[in-house]
C-alpha cells in the first residue's frame, strides 16, 4: 500500500505508470488482476486452439490428421492447461483481485505484497507444469495411476507444478478472506456485501481448505518413488483407487472454485440490466456457502465404476443430489429477478442469460450422473464430456465472458463495440450448443471419451460436433479481436455507463491508484433498484 | 439411429426406465426455466430509459416452494438410482463366472471349462454371467453399452459385474477407462448365442459363422484376424509406427534386433514373434507384446502371415 499519496483533487489512474517493471513489481490489486486476466486469457486461447485440433481429428472415425498418441497428448494438454492454468485461477484471481477491494470500499487487499507473490507463484507453477507436460505427457489431466506411473511422464514434477499453482491459490484465498473480514468500508455489513463478494468468500474458503491435499499427494508420491513405500502403485502393494480419492478430494472442490465466482458474476449483472433488486439475496448468498460445504463431500461420485464399495457409492450419490439443491435455488432466484424488470440485453446480460440457460442444462445432466445406475452406463462416455463442458464453458466461461464485457469499461476506461460483441455472443452461444449438445446423445449411445479413433456409427454426430467447434472458435476470435481493438481505439468510458449502485461504479473509470479518495460510508445494499413502496421504505 | 442402443440385458430396461424418468423431469425443468426466462426478457424488455421498476427483494413462500419440491424430486431420483444399482451389484447365485483380463490393448476371457478367447466373449442367452475382472497393467474399464454395464478393471485387485443377456446377437465391448495409445482400439464383441448354439460352441466347434470363415481365402481371413484380435492396436498397415513395427512391407524385411542380431522377417520369424514375442525384439521397440500362444490356431497364424504378405 506504500504508494504515492494522491492529492485529494488530482486523479491519477492506476494504469498511468508505464514499463514492464511497474507491472511485475506492482502491488496494486487492479494491476495484479490484469496480470492474471492476461495470463489466463492467453492460456485459454492456447488450450482452445488445441481443442480445435482435437475436434478436427475427430471429424472422421480413422486417425488421419494426427496419430493416436499425438491425439492423447493433445487432450492431456487441453485438459491440463484449461483446468490448471485457466479455470482454477480464473475468475477468482482476475476479477476477484480487481473487484474485491473496489466492491467493499477498500484501498487494496489486506496483503498487497503477498498478492503479487501469489502471481509470481502462479507463473512459476505454470512453467514447472508446462515443462512436465512437454515431455510429452499422454495421461489425461487426471493423471490416474498406475498409467501415469508407467509412462515417461514425470508424475512428481507434474504434481509439484500443480502444488505450486495450488500454493498460489491458497495464498490468494487467504488474502481475500482476510480482506473481506477486515477491510470492509464503514457500514458495509455482511448483508450489504455484493453477491460477488459472497461468492469470492466461499471460493477462498475452498481454495484454502482443499488445495493442501495436492501437497499431501505430492509427499506420498515422493515417498513411493524414493523410499519404495507403496501408496498408489499396485506393483509396490499400493492401491490406484487411493490416488483417485486424493485426486478428486482436491479436484472436485476445484470444480466449485471454478464455478462459484461465475455465479457471483451473474448475480451482479442481472440486477443492473433488469434495474431490479436481486431476488432472494440471502438465499443466493448462503447457497454459495452451502455449495462450498457440500462440495467437500461428493468427490467419490467420479468413481462409481472404479470398484469403491457399494455403501460408499450410495452415500456419495446421496450427497451429490444434495449439492443440486442450492444450485437450483440460485437459478430460480436469478430468473425471478427479471420479473417486472426493465431489461436491457447488453452483451454482458446476454452472457448472463446464456449462463442460466446452459448452466441449467449442465446442472440437470449432472442429475443423470448422480443417479447411481444411470451413471454406470454414462460414466466415461461423451455424456461426461458434454456435461463437464456445459458446466465449465456454459457456466464458468460464460460467466467469465460476461464479467469481461460488464467490467471492461471500469477496468480499462474504454468501451468496446457493442454490436460486434452481440454478434460474437451469438456465435459463441450457437457454436457451443452445436459442439456439445450432440455429445449427450453420443454418450447415451455408448461412445467412450478419450478415443483417438471411433466406430463409424458415431460419425454423423461426431462431425456435427466438429462443425460446431468451428462456429464457437469463430465467435471467440471475433470477441477477442473486438475486446483488444477496444483497448486501443475504444471510446472513453463514463464512470457508470449502466447506472449500477455498486461501489466500484462510484469511482472514475479506470479507477484511481488507491481506489477511493475518501473511504466511503455505506448506508444501503448495492441492489436498491426500483421504486420502493411505502410499506418497504 | 435410435437414441440409445438396443436393450440386450436384463439390466438394460431397468436403466432405461431410470434414464427416461430423469430425462422427463429434466426437460420439464429446462422448458420451465427457459420459457420463463425468454418470456420475461421479451415482456419486460427496456422500452424507455426512465422506466419505473418495482422494488421486489424476495418472497419467502416462493423460496420454500422451489427448495422443497426439487429436494423431494431429487431424493426420489436418488432412491430410484440406488434401487437399480443394487440390482446391478447383486449377481444371482446361479451366475456362471467368466474371468476377464484387460491388458494394453486386448481382452482375454477364460471360461469355467478352461476355454480361452480373445476379444470375443461368448455367452448363452438368458443365463446370468458374473464377470470376474482384473487388469494386467493399468486400469481398464469393461463397457457393454447394449447391456448398460460398466466396471473398471484394476491391477492388483478383482472387481466384478454381472448381467443376463436377453437377446441373441453381437454387441460392442468398449474400453471406457483411458489406457494409452491403443485405448480406442481396445474393442471387443459379446456374442450371445442361443442355448443350442452355445452348447455346440462349448464343445469346441467354431460357430461364429464357422464355415464361412473356414472357406475365406487365407489373406482375407488374416485381415479379419488382424482387426478382431487387436493386432491393429499396435501394428499399422500403412507404414506408420504406433507401438510395434508396421506390417507394411514387413514380409522379408531385414533388420537388427535389440540384442544386435539381425533378422529376416520370413514365415518362421513372424510365427515366433506371435507365439514368443519377447524372444526377438526389433531394435527401437519396447518388449510389450503379449504371447498369442493358445489364442491363435496354426491355421490362423498362417492366415495372418498370408495377410502380411499382401501388404507390400
Amino acid at each position: 500500500m506504500a504508494n504515492n499519496a494522491v492529492a485529494a483533487n488530482v486523479y491519477v489512474s492506476f494504469l498511468e505508470k508505464k514499463g514492464i517493471l511497474s507491472w511485475l513489481y506492482t502491488t496494486d490489486h487492479k494491476r495484479i488482476g490484469i496480470l492474471y486476466l492476461a495470463s489466463i486469457s492467453f492460456f485459454f486461447l492456447i488450450a482452445g486452439m488445441i481443442a480445435l485440433l482435437m475436434r478436427f481429428e475427430l471429424l472422421t472415425p480413422a486417425s488421419d490428421f494426427v496419430s493416436p498418441h499425438t491425439y492423447n497428448v493433445l487432450f492431456t494438454l487441453h485438459g491440463s492447461i484449461m483446468v490448471f492454468f485457466f479455470v482454477v485461477p480464473g475468475l477468482a484471481a482476475s476479477f476477484g483481485n480487481f473487484l474485491i477491494p473496489l466492491m467493499i470500499g477498500a484501498p487494496d487487499v489486506a496483503f498487497p505484497k503477498l498478492n503479487i507473490g501469489s502471481y509470481w507463484l502462479y507463473l512459476l507453477g505454470t512453467l514447472i507444469l508446462l515443462f512436465a507436460l512437454l515431455q510429452p505427457a499422454d495421461t489425461g489431466w487426471t493423471f490416474y495411476t498406475p498409467y501415469s506411473a508407467n509412462t515417461d511422464t514425470d508424475v512428481i514434477l507434474l504434481t509439484f507444478g500443480v502444488f505450486v499453482l495450488g500454493f498460489s491459490s491458497i495464498l490468494t484465498g487467504l488474502n481475500f478472506i482476510v480482506t473481506i473480514h477486515k477491510m470492509r468500508a464503514p457500514g458495509m455489513t455482511w448483508h450489504r456485501l455484493p453477491l460477488f463478494i459472497w461468492a469470492s468468500y466461499a471460493t477462498a474458503v475452498l481454495q484454502l481448505l482443499a488445495t493442501p491435499v495436492v501437497g499431501i499427494t505430492l509427499l506420498l508420491l515422493i515417498a513411493e518413488r524414493t523410499l519404495g513405500i507403496g501408496f498408489f502403485d499396485p506393483a509396490k502393494g499400493g492401491d490406484p483407487v487411493l490416488f483417485q480419492n486424493f485426486f478428486w478430494f482436491y479436484s472436485h472442490p476445484a470444480v466449485y472454485i471454478m464455478i462459484i465466482p461465475a455465479m457471483g458474476v451473474i448475480s451482479e449483472i442481472i440486477p443492473v440490466f433488469s434495474r431490479k433488486p436481486i431476488f432472494g439475496y440471502k438465499a443466493i448468498a448462503y447457497s454459495s456457502l452451502g455449495i462450498a460445504f457440500i462440495s467437500f463431500l461428493v468427490w467419490a461420485h467420479h468413481m462409481f465404476t472404479s470398484g469403491i464399495s457399494e455403501v460408499a457409492a450410495t452415500i456419495f450419490s446421496f450427497l451429490t443430489f444434495l449439492v443440486a439443491i442450492p444450485t437450483a435455488i440460485k437459478v430460480f432466484n436469478w430468473t425471478a429477478t427479471l420479473y417486472k424488470g426493465s431489461i436491457e440485453l447488453h452483451s454482458a446480460m446476454l452472457y448472463a442469460l446464456g449462463f442460466i440457460f446452459l448452466f441449467t442444462i449442465g446442472g440437470l445432466t449432472g442429475v443423470f450422473l448422480g443417479a447411481l445406475a444411470a451413471d454406470i452406463h454414462l460414466h466415461d462416455t461423451y455424456f461426461i464430456v458434454a456435461h463437464m463442458h456445459y458446466v465449465m464453458i456454459g457456466g464458468t466461461v460464460m460467466g467469465f465472458f460476461g464479467a469481461i464485457h460488464f467490467w471492461y469499461p471500469k477496468w480499462f476506461g474504454k468501451m468496446f463495440n457493442e454490436a460486434v460483441a452481440k454478434l460474437a455472443w451469438f456465435l459463441v452461444f450457437v457454436g457451443f450448443n452445436v459442439t456439445f449438445f450432440p455429445q449427450f446423445f453420443l454418450g447415451v449411445q455408448g461412445m467412450p471419451r478419450r478415443y483417438a479413433t471411433y466406430p463409424e456409427e458415431f460419425q454423423s454426430l461426431m462431425s456435427l460436433s466438429t462443425y460446431g467447434s468451428w462456429i464457437l472458435g469463430l465467435g471467440v476470435l471475433i470477441m477477442t479481436v473486438n475486446l483488444i481493438k477496444g483497448l486501443f481505439s475504444g471510446e472513453k468510458a463514463p464512470q457508470n455507463p449502466y447506472g449500477s449502485l455498486s461501489l466500484e461504479w462510484q469511482v472514475p473509470s479506470p479507477p484511481p491508484l488507491e481506489n477511493f479518495v475518501e473511504i466511503p460510508h455505506v448506508t444501503d445494499w448495492p441492489y436498491g433498484y426500483g421504486k420502493k413502496k411505502e410499506v418497504d421504505a | 439411429m435410435t437414441w440409445i442402443p438396443e436393450a440386450a440385458s436384463n439390466l438394460a430396461s431397468k436403466v432405461d426406465g431410470l434414464l427416461l424418468v430423469i430425462t422427463f423431469i429434466s426437460i420439464f425443468f429446462f422448458v420451465l426455466i427457459s420459457a420463463v426466462l425468454i418470456y420475461f426478457a421479451v415482456k419486460y424488455r427496456r422500452r424507455s430509459d426512465d422506466e419505473e421498476t418495482p422494488y421486489i427483494t424476495g418472497n419467502q413462500t416462493l423460496e420454500i416452494i422451489w427448495t422443497v419440491i426439487p429436494s423431494i424430486l431429487l431424493i426420489l431420483l436418488f432412491v430410484y438410482g440406488f434401487v437399480v444399482y443394487k440390482d446391478m451389484r447383486t449377481p444371482p447365485k446361479d451366475a456362471v463366472d467368466i474371468t476377464v483380463t484387460g491388458k494394453q490393448w486386448l481382452w482375454t476371457f477364460e471360461y469355467y471349462n478352461g476355454k480361452k478367447t480373445l476379444n470375443e466373449l461368448y455367452v448363452r442367452q438368458n443365463r446370468p454371467v458374473r464377470m470376474v475382472m482384473r487388469a494386467d497393467d493399468v486400469i481398464h474399464s469393461f463397457f457393454v453399452p447394449a447391456f448398460r454395464v460398466k466396471q473398471d478393471l484394476m491391477p492388483g485387485r478383482y472387481t466384478q459385474l454381472w448381467f443376463t443377456p436377453t437377446k441373441i446377437g453381437t454387441f460392442d465391448i468398449f474400453c471406457a477407462e483411458y489406457c494409452g495409445t491403443g485405448h480406442s482400439k481396445m474393442l471387443g464383441k459379446v456374442i450371445v448365442l442361443s442355448p443350442e448354439a452355445y452348447d455346440i460352441w462349448e464343445k469346441g466347434v467354431a460357430v461364429d459363422g464357422g464355415e464361412a470363415v473356414a472357406s475365406l481365402p487365407p489373406a482375407e481371413l488374416g485381415e479379419k484376424l488382424y482387426k478382431g484380435k487387436s493386432c491393429n492396436a499396435c501394428h499399422s498397415v500403412d507404414g506408420s509406427v504406433v507401438i510395434g513395427p508396421s506390417f507394411k512391407g514387413l514380409y522379408e524385411r531385414e533388420g537388427e534386433l535389440e540384442d544386435g542380431a539381425s533378422y529376416t522377417a520370413d514365415e518362421n520369424y513372424i510365427m515366433q514373434s506371435i507365439l514368443e514375442p519377447q524372444e526377438q525384439i526389433v531394435k527401437g521397440f519396447q518388449p510389450v507384446m503379449p504371447s498369442f500362444k493358445g489364442i491363435l490356431s496354426d491355421a490362423e497364424i498362417t492366415a495372418i502371415i498370408a495377410y502380411i504378405k499382401t501388404l507390400k
